[in-house]
């Protein structure tokens, strides 16, 4: 449509307006003298970073407002730095605007496609250079070249295997056993049920061995949250109401969603939020889960009290906890 | 000749003659780049990346990258003999021992959350300006690369100190890796070397943040800007710039100076940031334990949204035949992220294959002139921005007083609904400025005086535009669609014959525009 | 005294004087009105009991029961003990204002005198958790700053943030910020469990513990700026919305001007 009709012209690149600084040497030279403050300045900004730097202490802290009681060494080192290094910047772009020539400048754009006759040569010298290569040709070169460059890349790989070890059952056992003490964390006291009232809740480990050592990797799996509610707030089957002992019930604390620790008890709505991406698990219900991302309930441990009235496990978590895996089987 | 005119003359002769250097030299020296305050937006990363590279190397003389269990037995009080990794120790360390290490640690951290966002506004400019096009598709390509790495370098990066918040993340991560189908759980072992969190995982990434990414993203950049300058910047349209021709200043010295300065800015803004903003404050995070978290937890900004999308997921599982697949975890973590970063990579080519434009394009578009492209942007943005909004949930439902289920179900519906509303609200809204466009051009501008004819209308006096900004509303091409006939000329049927379906009717969507005004209409109505 | 007279006409006076003499006044009156915090004698514990009485039957029978019995829309009081009182009056929870979401701290209705006997009656009708004396709360000297720290972020920090900011729980309800209260209601919201909080018992976290948790929170609290404004100490989400503001608006500007013709 538009071929037919005649369009608006293009009027050309304006008419160039002159600066100040272009036609009248005093605005040139007060542009001078502000590019040289500028560049001052920034002298004056690292004066104050090396100044800083040897002389304010470290613990020295000075009140400003909206950064309120702030380390002064800290404080004034980077305001130092900072200034140091833009006012370099403004004075280099304001002596490019106002005193370096801003005549615009039109180059012309070459075609990046390339002449026909350089193209019919590419081809050629490529085709001459396979055929000397001789590839279509001999085909058994082809082939043997083919198998010892993919065996030669699978090397990497298996270089690579002993990044780690093989999960294993690793994923689905944890240190929780038959008669397991739950223990305080922090703290590793061990734990009856008249410890806490209805209403209290507890975070607990698996007990070990004096002296040894816990490792992260055996935390991230063995954390458990002890609630206690009262027995007839519970609405579970027989069987995990068996894993309870008087209203106090316990629950895996990674989260069964992505892992993060599910400590976040409401006491008046006896709900259990996991604060990374809001699932949210009901604790009357063997954590099931009300709202959120979240697929699975946390599993819950079977507890019971031992010859001395302290809490521990009746067996072992009767699912893998913490996060899913294609394992998994349910 | 001076002294110093002779001193530069050996020198340039001494390099000449090994190099052959004069004659790019020269070339370069007086190419000439358009000038416009949208064309530094890229210049903000690029120059982000350098602060970054060198304030990361002050910190690896002091960080230690392991996860050794060691006492703290520093100046900072409230963790004195806790057991933490020396990883933590050591950036303690920086922030408290080492004078000049917090600021650093706080310029580094400031850098690139500035290096990400200046990223994303660049890849806006270049998106709805329609710099991706014909030549610069590969330029694209590379910088949705670079977009990538760059989210995954800065999540990498936080995570060395080992603190609390980011180890969370951390456990995120690896529960995202356990999630994949057949391979997760292998996968999940030999990156942390064991069970999470095991030994290795902090070493690992260190090599990762300071080695490998950094040599992908020199590489991938140098070919960025390689393209950029041989391929020639693109230009705003406007009287005397068309699209056989760069009209803008020599690098020699305006550019040099102009963007050189701005290295200096970009640099001194962000040591300014890392003097009197606080972030990343690990001491007060703690060191990382899984049976810790802190309320909320939440990665960086440019992971923000990754994070909403997995809060906003529906509790979806499967279990076939013994075997779990944890759709709650894919469709947000990999899925949908996956589909829309590739599907931006692969916007030129989707683009071009609806408007069959395969000309070169060196004049930008103006955004209105290019009303579905536009839309489609603005529907994209809407829906990270909704994730992003879903990801801060819980901090937005304490500070407004909301409730984070309220939130949780506005993204949900939201995340469907919004996107495609943003879509039409945009596209009407280029269309009516098209018109106003077209409006100005034959009418010319209202001038808000008000003149009484002799029979006593009142009429406002318009002035005529001038010619420049005449053109520059004009100059902008309008093509049809494409005519894709279902039978060839023989009456044959064409091969494909539902994408060509699709292809005609999206190449028509594309192609709404009001017609542009043109001198014949001018002629019409200086006739009225 | 020569000297002094000389400024006897002055114009400041007449105001130095004023508040000279309200100073005085006021100083008088509350070192004479000073309790000598010694024990009370039985029929001071009693009388103190009537006035908690009196004062309950004002101002709280009307939800929580002429017996403090409870009712729909208030709990029991009977075994909650003087230091649930003593926390939810004293912070002035309690009266309710606003019953929406969530009780939240506000100006206290009652004063100190007020509480004390309110405490006493409640603590009468059955035994419950008794507010801790200042013996008990000297967590300069019991605590420890490194393993309340510990505490805290084992067992506070997911409902209430790392640095004590408070944090959102489900349907609205929130961790309210920890920051600014006195030591004596830390310790009693750990013991009592208010509202969404759960209980903290004796046994789990033990009083030395508890001590620990408050000599780390009046750390934080006290702790200045170390690497510049806070932010409020919620983490990243602030970080990113200070870049997309100050960060990005800075170097568009800088860059708008730096593209600008100079005049």
């Amino acid at each position: 449509m538009s071929n037919e009709i005649e369009a608006i012209k293009d009027p050309g690149l304006p008419a160039h307006v002159h600066r100040r600084a272009d036609t009248d040497p005093k605005a040139a030279k007060k542009a001078e003298r502000q590019v040289a403050i500028l560049f001052l300045l920034s002298s004056l900004g690292t004066i104050t970073l090396i100044g800083a730097y040897i002389f304010i202490p470290q613990d020295v802290f000075i009140f400003f407002p909206v950064l309120g009681n702030t380390n002064a060494h800290q404080l004034f080192l980077g305001l130092g730095m900072a200034a140091s290094l833009f006012f370099i910047g403004m004075g280099a772009i304001h002596w490019a605007k106002t005193l370096m020539p801003d005549e615009e400048v039109v180059i012309q754009r070459h075609e990046f496609r390339s002449p026909d006759e350089d193209r019919a040569d590419f081809v050629r010298t490529a085709k001459e250079g396979a055929a000397a290569a001789g590839l279509g040709r001999r085909s058994l070169i082809k082939r043997s070249l083919g198998l010892s460059l993919g065996l030669a890349g699978l090397s990497p790989l298996i270089l690579l295997r002993d990044l780690g070890p093989l999960p294993g059952d690793s994923l689905t056992k944890t240190s929780w056993k038959a008669g397991t003490r739950l223990v305080t964390d922090p703290g590793d006291r061990p734990i009856r049920p008249e410890d806490m009232e209805v209403g209290a809740v507890a975070q607990t480990l698996p007990e070990i061995a004096p002296g040894a050592h816990r490792k992260l990797s055996d935390i991230a799996k063995d954390a458990v949250l002890l609630i206690r509610l009262r027995p007839e707030e519970f609405n579970l089957d027989a069987e995990r109401l068996s894993w309870t002992h008087e209203g106090i019930i316990a629950f895996s604390k990674i989260c069964s969603h992505m892992g993060c620790a599910v400590a976040l008890y409401e006491q008046q709505t006896k709900h259990l939020l996991c604060p990374c991406h809001q699932s949210t698990f009901d604790v009357t219900r063997a954590a099931k889960v009300i709202f959120g991302p979240s697929a699975r309930p946390l599993p819950q441990l079977a507890i019971k009290v031992d010859s001395e009235g302290y809490l521990v496990a009746q067996s072992p978590f009767n699912e893998p906890v913490g996060p899913s895996f294609w394992e998994r089987s349910s | 000749m001076t002294a110093r005119e002779r001193i530069a003359g050996s020198v340039a002769n001494y390099v000449d003659e090994r190099t052959g250097a004069a004659k790019w030299m020269k070339k370069n020296l007086t190419k000439v780049f358009p000038d416009h305050w949208s064309f530094l937006l890229g210049e903000i990363a690029l120059y982000s990346f350098v602060i970054l590279l060198l304030s990361g190397t002050f910190l690896t003389f002091w960080f230690d990258p392991s996860q050794r269990e060691v006492i703290y037995d520093g100046s900072y009080e409230p963790l004195q003999g806790l057991e933490m990794s020396a990883a933590y120790a050591s950036t303690l360390d920086i922030s408290f021992e080492i004078r000049g290490g917090l600021l650093m640690r706080q310029i580094h951290h400031w850098a690139a959350l500035i290096f990400m966002a200046a990223i994303v506004v660049h890849l806006m400019r270049v998106y709805f300006t329609g710099a991706f096009r014909k030549p610069r598709e590969f330029n694209w390509i590379i910088g949705v690369g670079l977009l990538t790495l760059g989210i995954v370098e800065g999540f990498l990066g936080y995570s060395l100190p080992d603190d609390l918040l980011s180890g969370t993340g951390i456990r995120i991560a690896e529960a995202i890796v356990q999630a994949l189908p057949l391979v997760g759980s292998y996968l999940a072992f030999f990156a942390f070397g064991g069970a999470f969190p095991g030994e290795a995982f902090i070493p690992r990434i260190y090599t990762v943040h300071v080695l490998l990414l950094p040599g992908a993203f020199l590489a991938l950049i140098t070919v960025h800007l390689m393209l950029v300058w041989y391929q020639k910047h693109t230009q705003y349209p406007g009287p005397g710039r068309t699209e056989k021709n760069v009209v803008g200043y020599p690098l020699l010295p305006v550019y040099m100076a102009k963007a050189g300065g701005f290295f200096f800015i970009v640099f001194g803004v962000t040591a300014f940031l890392g003097a009197v903003a606080s972030i990343n404050p690990i001491w007060l995070y703690g060191p990382y334990t899984p049976a810790q978290v802190s309320a909320g937890s939440q990665p960086d900004w440019y992971m923000g949204w990754l994070d909403g999308l997995v809060r906003m997921a529906p509790p979806l599982e499967s279990y076939i035949f013994g075997y779990t697949i944890s759709w709650n975890i894919l469709i947000p973590g990999l899925i949908v992220p996956g589909i829309l970063f590739t599907g931006m990579a692969l916007y030129p080519f989707i683009e071009s294959w609806i408007t069959g434009d395969k000309r070169e394009h060196h004049i930008l578009d103006r955004p209105r002139n290019a009303p579905n492209r536009t839309a489609l942007g603005v529907m994209s943005l809407t829906f990270m921005m909704v994730a992003l909004i879903n990801g801060g949930n819980d901090i937005i439902a304490t500070t407004f007083d909301l409730t984070i289920n309220q939130i949780m179900w506005f993204s949900r519906i939201g995340i469907f609904v919004l996107p495609p509303l943003a879509f039409v609200i945009t596209k009407r809204l280029c269309l009516s400025l098209q018109r106003a466009d077209r409006d100005l051009v034959l009418h010319g501008r209202e001038t808000g005086r008000l003149v009484m004819m002799p029979h006593g209308e009142f009429v406002e006096v318009h002035e005529p535009i001038s010619p420049e900004k005449a053109w520059l509303l004009t100059q902008h091409e309008q093509n049809p669609p494409l005519a894709l006939e279902e039978n060839d000329l023989r009456g044959v049927r064409r091969p494909g014959v539902i994408k060509n379906k699709l292809r005609a009717r999206m190449s028509k969507a594309h192609a709404v525009a009001v017609p542009k005004a043109t001198a014949e209409d001018l002629k019409e109505i200086e006739h009225h | 005294m020569k000297r002094l007279s000389r400024f006897r006409r002055h114009r400041a006076v007449a105001p130095l004087l004023l508040v000279l003499a309200l100073f005085s006044i006021g100083t008088t009156f509350s070192v004479a009105g000073a309790s000598t915090g010694s024990p009370l004698t039985a029929a001071e514990k009693s009388a103190l009991i009537d006035e908690g009485q009196r004062i309950f039957l004002k101002g709280c029978s009307s939800c929580h029961g002429l017996n403090a019995e409870g009712a729909a829309i208030a709990p029991s009081l009977i075994g909650v003990g003087a230091a649930s009182v003593d926390f939810q009056v004293a912070t002035g929870r309690m009266p309710v204002a606003d019953m929406s979401q969530q009780i939240a701290r506000k100006d206290p209705v009652y004063n100190e005198k007020e509480v004390e006997a309110l405490a006493a009656y409640v603590s009468s009708l059955a035994p419950g958790p008794g507010i801790p004396g200042e013996e008990h709360l000297n967590y300069e000297r019991d605590g420890s700053t490194a393993e309340g720290g510990e505490l805290f972020r084992t067992n506070c920090a997911m409902c209430h943030n790392f640095a004590g900011q408070g944090g959102a729980l489900t349907q609205g309800k929130y961790a309210p910020t920890v920051m600014g209260v006195t030591p004596r209601h830390i310790y009693e919201a750990m013991v009592t469990g208010p509202q969404s909080m759960p209980v903290f018992s004796d046994k789990t976290i033990t009083p030395e513990e508890k001590l620990s948790i408050i000599k780390w929170i009046k750390a934080a609290e006290n702790e200045p700026q170390l690497g510049g404004a806070a932010l409020g100490r919620v983490g990243p989400v602030t970080e990113g919305l200070l870049v997309w503001t100050l960060g990005l608006g800075m170097l568009v500007g800088v860059a708008v001007w730096l593209a600008m013709k100079a005049r």
